[in-house]
């Protein structure tokens, strides 16, 4: 985003936002947003895993986050708040996709013939020395979005968003076990979706 | 040297699949990860879909949101939806939803 007609250092820290944001400052609900709808709309999309859903989240969330501003205590971060009022706004959006829409995964509580592996080969990295550029964060980010709603809303609270097994499931209203199945099988798809990428290339044995 | 041969998961593999998310958590009891790493010291495809397994989770936790731009014109849509367009470019006015 460029040129906002606003000077961000008016508020230099969360303290002086969030006294901005609850004396109904306008200038601090713009600097909010610049400073954090990306983080929100990260993590919209990878709930959604659709632009145009993402985006309804993301404006569900601030508009929340503005009406409500004054019950927030700062007990967390606000980013952690922002982040919690998207997973909630996110969890509601695919309630209602899940009426919609009758599963085709229905064998989600066990492994099935898709989620066994298939590309066996090495990968051509070592974390370590591993920078996550935007080619590599763009191929990570499609993978997530292939991932079907069940095993996808699993993966990104407790792997992304560090929800622990307990609250995944609880959030979801699945039992813990099936929480578990659901984040193996989608570590499993995900690994299958990436190894094309990162496989080192086979020895053909052939001389350039 | 000539291409790696096709490999595939079968047998005893298939069951320490099913294990592998409480191994990499490390929430299996003791005595079925000495079961399972006793497998992996013998099979190499089991280590390489550990390794790579490994490889993915550590990708994924690294994903930096702070590096992440939001798109104009969703950008421009947001501040409409809260009435606060006035602290847009003047550009922005000819975008729209």
């Amino acid at each position: 985003m460029t040129g906002l007609q606003i000077d961000l250092d008016i508020y230099k820290d969360d303290a002086a936002l969030l006294q901005g944001l609850q004396n109904g400052e306008r200038d601090a609900c713009a600097c909010m947003l610049k400073r954090f709808a990306p983080r929100v709309y990260a993590v919209a999309m990878r709930m959604m895993g659709d632009p145009h859903e993402a985006e309804e989240v993301l404006q569900d969330t601030f508009i929340s986050a503005c009406k409500n501003i004054h019950r927030f205590e700062g007990r967390s971060a606000l980013n952690t708040w922002l982040h919690r009022i998207a997973t909630n706004a996110a969890l509601m959006r695919l309630r209602k996709r899940k009426t919609k829409e009758v599963s085709l995964d229905s064998s989600i509580e066990s492994l099935d013939g898709d989620d066994i592996p298939r590309q066996i080969e090495d990968w051509a990295f070592y974390p370590a020395d591993l920078a996550l550029d935007s080619e590599t964060r763009d191929v990570l980010e499609q993978a997530i979005a292939t991932l079907p709603d069940t095993l996808r809303t699993v993966f990104v609270l407790r792997e992304i968003e560090g929800y622990s097994t307990a609250e995944t499931a609880e959030m979801l209203n699945i039992s813990v076990s099936a929480a578990k199945v659901r984040l193996h099988r989608a570590r499993l798809r995900l690994r299958e979706l990436l190894t094309p990428y990162f496989a080192e290339p086979a020895d053909t044995g052939e001389t350039p | 040297m000539s291409a790696k041969p096709e490999r595939h998961v079968e047998g005893d593999c298939r069951r320490v699949l099913t294990e592998l998310n409480d191994y990499v958590d490390g929430e299996l009891s003791a005595e079925l990860c000495l079961e399972l790493e006793s497998h992996l010291d013998e099979c190499e495809n089991c280590q390489i879909v550990l390794d790579t397994l490994h490889k993915t989770i550590y990708l994924v936790q690294h994903l930096d949101d702070d590096s992440q731009e939001l798109p104009d014109d969703v950008t421009y849509r947001l501040f409409a939806v809260l009435d606060l367009e006035g602290y847009l470019p003047e550009q922005a006015g000819d975008v729209k939803g």
